[in-house]
């Protein structure tokens, strides 16, 4: 098939960038949508262009390196899929695809699609950890958890910290991949030690890096590749308040 | 080939992946010319290194254990110089090495 792509190009991160038409053509549906623009690439390097920057990594849907906003929607229109799982046969014959970086001043654009993304390791290093002795793994195996508890933990803890929420967000809020942390943290018998302090680390982090604020929109949820849910934001807020009213 | 022919777009004063992969494909091809060179230096057959010239009636791996019981460790020598080769003996004390055999 044959597409119309709008992208953007952005020579360095001081520079201006700007949107760029690209016609493709021989598109197979069974490319990923990172394969798409592997052959885009390959193009325009033969033609003595510039290739389009792009960040990608496992291609598998699990590292969270290959964000970009397609025709608007962070990692395309599949829900619960990361754009490198995205196939092109989810589209026709003559569509155009818009292709963006992910758009928060917390995340700089480096190049073309490149995004940095730095900002989320400086939240996880201000708490999402735990550093208590847990002991070793017979000692974990001794504590009975409750099946939904656990069920709720591992379901936070699927969060590849794409950002994807932040990039959909009006506000380019961090709540939904913070919160992800704080609760699948929090939800686990070695985690709840340091609740308080973690989550008030973490927000604190998150506001210093100029995230916005959650304002209960919902497109984080929405869009999110592994399903993370808003709920997690709850936890989190209540976790922050009983932290700081002691 | 390689060199004469790789065309990387961009310059290297910016992000430039295209870059960061002609590197790594430089690595690869540096480092499979390490590997043949090893192979062809071993003139024994030995697991799963085989030479047609080296082996037993039994179409087995025959091994020199004399001349080549060492793993090769080589040095990279710069200027387009060959690598350097490092032999570290193996030696077995509990375990003496037979011959292998399916029978």
């Amino acid at each position: 098939m044959r597409l119309n792509l709008i992208i953007w190009r952005q020579p360095g991160p001081k520079a201006a960038g700007r949107m760029v038409e690209y016609k493709l053509d021989d598109v197979s549906p069974d490319m990923s949508f990172v394969e798409m623009l592997d052959v885009l690439n390959e193009q325009l390097t033969l033609r003595g262009e510039e290739p389009v920057a792009f960040e990608s990594d496992c291609r598998e849907g699990i590292c969270g390196n290959c964000g970009l906003m397609v025709n608007g929607r962070a990692h395309g229109p599949l829900p619960g899929t990361t754009v490198c799982q995205l196939h092109m046969r989810q589209y026709r014959d003559g569509d155009t695809i818009v292709i963006e970086p992910w758009r928060a001043a917390a995340f700089p654009v480096l190049k073309d699609l490149v995004v940095d993304r730095s900002a989320f390791d400086r939240i996880i290093a201000a708490g999402g950890y735990v550093s208590v002795n847990t002991g070793s793994p017979p000692d974990a195996n001794t504590i009975p958890i409750g099946r939904d508890t656990v069920e709720q933990a591992m379901d936070s803890a699927a969060c590849i910290g794409c950002g994807a929420c932040v990039a959909q967000c009006k506000n380019a809020s961090a709540a939904l991949f913070t919160s992800a942390k704080v609760a699948h943290l929090g939800l686990l018998p070695q985690g709840k030690v340091e609740e308080a302090r973690r989550v008030v680390r973490m927000v604190a982090q998150m506001d210093a890096e100029g995230f916005g604020s959650c304002s209960n929109e919902g497109e984080c949820e929405a869009v999110c590749p592994k399903n993370i849910p808003m709920t997690n934001i709850a936890r989190m807020n209540r976790a922050y308040l009983k932290a700081v009213a002691k | 080939e390689f060199w004469e022919n790789v065309r990387i777009p961009g310059s290297e004063q910016d992000l430039n992946q295209a870059l960061e992969y002609g590197g790594r494909v430089a690595d690869y091809m540096e480092f499979a010319e390490l590997i043949a060179l090893d192979a062809l230096n071993r003139r024994e057959s030995c697991g799963g290194h085989f030479r047609e010239e080296s082996q037993t009636e039994d179409n087995e791996a025959l091994r020199d254990d004399e001349n080549y019981a060492y793993t090769a460790a080589w040095e990279y020598a710069n200027g387009g110089k060959e690598p350097i080769l490092h032999r570290e003996p193996l030696t077995f004390e509990y375990a003496k090495p037979s011959q292998r055999s399916y029978k």
